[in-house]
C-alpha cells in the first residue's frame, strides 16, 4: 500500500505545485490578457476572454516609440552586467583563493549595502548625478546599476569559485601560468556555467530594476521600466495601454528567462546541495 | 640538474610553527622520499620547495640558484598533485600541452612533446579524452606526463598514489620508479606510506612534528634508526619497543627488536608467549603475542608456522639486532 500514498502524495505535490505556480505567473498572464482589451473593457470588471483588439499595441507604439526604451534597457542591463563581472571575477577571486580575516566580514558588510532602503540614499546620489551631469544619461544608470548589483554578483561567483579546487589553480600556477593566465585559461572556464548564470540573473535583475532607472532618468537613458511608467496618468483610462506596455516590457525578459530556465535553476541552486 | 639545497628553513602560520627550522641537501637524481605520519610537515616542505607557500625564514636554492623568493613557475619544477589537479575543462592533450603552451612553445614542438609523452605513459588512445573520462591511474598518468613534458629539474610528488586501491598503488609505484630510471631527474616524493618510501626512495628523509628525525638510505632506516620515532616508524609491521626489566638487562632505557628478528620456538627461549591473534598469509606468518614480563609484541616468521591462538610459544631475539635507545629516546 505504501506505493499507493506515495503516488496520492505526488499527486497532491504536482497538484499544489501547479496552483503556487499559477498564484505567482497570473499577475503576468492577466497583464497580458488585459493588453488585448480595449480600455473600456479592461476597466468593466473581471473578464479572462479578451476582445483581442490590438489598438492598446497601437496607441502605446503612436505614444512613444518603445524600440528606444527597449534599446536603453537592452545597453544598461548588458552594460551594467558585464561591468560588474569585470569588476567581481578578480573580487570573487581573491575572496575564494587567498581569504584574510577580513574577508567573510567584507562580504556581510557588501551584502547589507542590499538590506538599506534605496530611498534612504536617493537624495546624494540623485545630487552627485546632477553635478557630475550623469542624470539621464545611459553611462550613469549603466554604472548605478552596476554597483547596485554588484554584491549579489561578488556572492555569487565566490560561491561558484568556492567549489573549485585550489590544487588546479596551484597546478596551474607550477606550470608557469601568470595570473592572467590563470584566471583567463582555468578560472574562467572552470566558472563558465557559475558566470553564466550569474550574468543571466544581473541581467534580469537589471532589467526589472525600477526605483532608480525612473528616478534617475526623464527621456534620453530612460529604460523600458519608465516606459511603463510612463502609461500611467492621474486621469481618463490607461489599464488597457498600461498593460500594453507591460507586456512589451516584460516580453523580452520572460523569453530569455524561458530559453535559460535551465541554466538559471542550475545556476541558484548550485552549491545548495553537495 | 637539480640540486636542491635548504638551509634554515622554516614556516608559521600565525602563531603555530609548523617547521621549525631545517637543513636538507638533496644531490641532482636523487630519488628522495619525506615520510612522516599526517600534519608532521612534510607536504608543508613540499610546497615550500614549489613555491606554492612562502617560506618564514631561511633560504631555498635550486642548481646554486637562490628561488626563495621567485614564484613557483620561474623554479623550474613540476608538481604531481594528490588529488592529480587536472583541467576538467580540457582534453589530455591539452592538459599535457599547457605548460608548454604557458611557455610560448611552438605548435609544432608542443605537439611533438605531448605526443612523446604520450606514448611514454600509454595514453596515445586517450588524448581527445576529458580527464572525467578516465580511471583514476590514467588519470595520474596524464598528471605525469604533464610534468615531464616541461623537462624541469625536479619533479615534486604530493601523496599521488593515496587516491588509487592498493593494486593499482603498487603498479603505479613501479612506474614512478621506472620513470624516474628512464628520466634520471630529481624526484622528492611525499607519502605518509613508508612501504612506498622504503621501495622507491634513494634517501628517504623521516619527519616528525617538522623537524627532521633521520635522513638517510632505506636500510640505513632499517637497520640503524637513530631514535625510538625512526625506528617505530620504518618497517612493517612495526618494531617491537619493550622498556622495563627486559631493556635494563641490555643496559638500555628501551630496546627495539624487530618482528622479523625474534626467533620463535615451541619448547624453549628467552621470552614466555601466549598467542594472541596469529595471521597466518602463506609466505609469512604473524603472531601477535603476549610476553611475561615483557609485554605485547609482534613476531614475524617465515613460512607457515601452525601455532594457534591461546598457545605458548617461546621466543628469543637475534641478539645482534636488538636496537638500543637511552632515556632521551635516542640509540645507543
Amino acid at each position: 500500500m505504501a506505493r499507493a500514498v506515495s503516488t496520492r502524495r505526488k499527486i497532491g505535490f504536482t497538484v499544489a505545485a501547479w496552483v503556487v505556480a499559477m498564484l505567482i505567473f497570473f499577475p503576468i498572464l492577466y497583464t497580458i490578457i488585459t493588453s488585448f482589451k480595449s480600455e473600456t473593457e479592461a476597466i468593466a470588471g473581471f473578464s479572462l476572454i479578451p476582445s483581442g483588439t490590438l489598438e492598446s499595441y497601437a496607441e502605446v507604439q503612436a505614444q512613444s516609440n518603445y524600440f528606444k526604451f527597449f534599446l536603453n534597457s537592452v545597453i544598461i542591463a548588458v552594460g551594467s552586467t558585464i561591468l560588474a563581472l569585470v569588476v567581481a571575477v578578480p573580487a570573487a577571486w581573491s575572496m575564494a583563493f587567498s581569504p584574510t580575516k577580513r574577508t567573510k566580514d567584507i562580504l556581510m558588510w557588501m551584502l547589507s549595502t542590499k538590506m538599506m532602503p534605496a530611498v534612504a540614499v536617493l537624495v546624494p546620489i540623485y545630487l552627485i548625478f546632477r553635478d557630475t551631469h550623469l542624470l539621464d544619461t545611459r553611462i550613469g544608470l549603466t554604472v548605478m546599476l552596476m554597483l547596485i548589483n554588484l554584491p549579489i554578483v561578488v556572492w555569487m561567483l565566490y560561491t561558484y569559485f568556492r567549489e573549485i579546487p585550489g590544487e588546479i589553480l596551484e597546478a596551474a600556477r607550477m606550470d608557469g601560468a601568470t595570473l592572467w593566465g590563470e584566471i583567463v585559461y582555468v578560472l574562467t572556464p572552470m566558472a563558465v556555467p557559475g558566470i553564466a548564470s550569474t550574468m543571466l540573473l544581473n541581467i534580469i535583475l537589471a532589467w526589472n530594476e525600477a526605483f532608480w532607472t525612473i528616478r534617475l532618468t526623464t527621456t534620453n537613458a530612460a529604460p523600458l521600466t519608465a516606459f511603463i511608467a510612463s502609461f500611467s496618468s492621474p486621469q481618463g483610462l490607461f489599464w488597457a495601454k498600461l498593460s500594453a506596455a507591460s507586456t512589451l516590457a516584460i516580453a523580452p525578459i520572460l523569453i530569455m528567462g524561458w530559453f535559460s530556465q535551465r541554466q538559471l535553476v542550475r545556476g541558484l541552486t548550485f552549491g545548495a546541495v553537495k | 640538474m637539480g640540486n636542491i639545497n635548504l638551509k634554515k628553513v622554516s614556516k608559521s602560520f600565525g602563531a603555530t610553527t609548523i617547521i621549525p627550522e631545517i637543513d636538507l641537501e638533496i644531490e641532482d637524481g636523487e630519488f628522495v622520499v619525506f615520510v612522516g605520519p599526517s600534519g608532521c610537515g612534510k607536504s608543508t616542505l613540499l610546497r615550500l620547495i614549489a613555491g606554492l607557500e612562502d617560506t618564514s625564514g631561511g633560504s631555498i636554492s635550486i642548481d646554486g640558484r637562490d628561488v626563495t623568493g621567485e614564484a613557483p613557475a620561474k623554479r623550474r619544477l613540476a608538481m604531481v598533485f594528490q588529488s592529480y589537479a587536472l583541467y576538467p575543462h580540457m582534453t589530455v592533450y591539452k592538459n599535457i600541452a599547457f605548460p608548454l603552451k604557458m611557455a610560448g612553445e611552438d605548435a609544432a614542438v608542443i605537439d611533438k612533446k605531448v605526443k612523446d609523452a604520450a606514448r611514454v605513459l600509454n595514453l596515445t588512445n586517450y588524448l581527445e579524452r576529458r580527464p572525467g573520462q578516465l580511471s583514476g591511474g590514467q588519470r595520474q598518468r596524464v598528471a605525469i606526463g604533464r610534468a615531464i613534458v616541461r623537462q624541469p629539474s625536479a619533479f615534486l610528488f604530493d601523496e599521488p598514489l593515496s587516491n588509487l586501491d592498493a593494486a593499482l598503488r603498487g603498479t603505479m609505484r613501479l612506474e614512478i620508479s621506472e620513470l624516474h630510471h628512464q628520466l634520471k631527474t630529481t624526484m622528492i616524493y611525499v607519502t605518509h606510506d613508508q612501504v612506498e618510501a622504503m621501495t622507491m626512495a634513494d634517501k628517504i628523509v623521516v619527519l616528525n612534528a617538522g623537524n627532521i628525525e633521520q635522513v638517510g638510505s632505506p636500510m640505513e632506516l632499517y637497520k640503524t634508526p637513530k631514535n625510538l620515532f625512526v625506528a617505530g616508524f620504518i618497517g612493517s609491521p612495526k618494531m617491537n619497543l619493550i622498556n622495563g626489566a627486559a631493556a635494563a638487562k641490555h643496559g638500555a632505557t628501551t630496546i627495539g627488536v624487530r618482528p622479523e628478528h625474534l626467533g620463535i620456538s615451541t619448547t624453549a627461549g628467552e621470552w614466555k608467549a601466549t598467542v594472541g591473534v596469529a595471521e597466518h598469509l602463506g609466505s609469512d606468518t604473524f603472531l601477535h603475542v603476549h610476553a611475561d614480563d615483557v609485554g605485547p609484541l609482534t613476531v614475524r616468521a617465515d613460512g607457515e608456522i601452525g601455532v594457534h591462538h591461546g598457545e605458548t610459544v617461546f621466543l628469543t631475539p637475534s641478539p645482534a639486532k636488538i636496537h638500543r635507545f637511552g632515556a632521551d629516546g635516542r640509540a645507543m
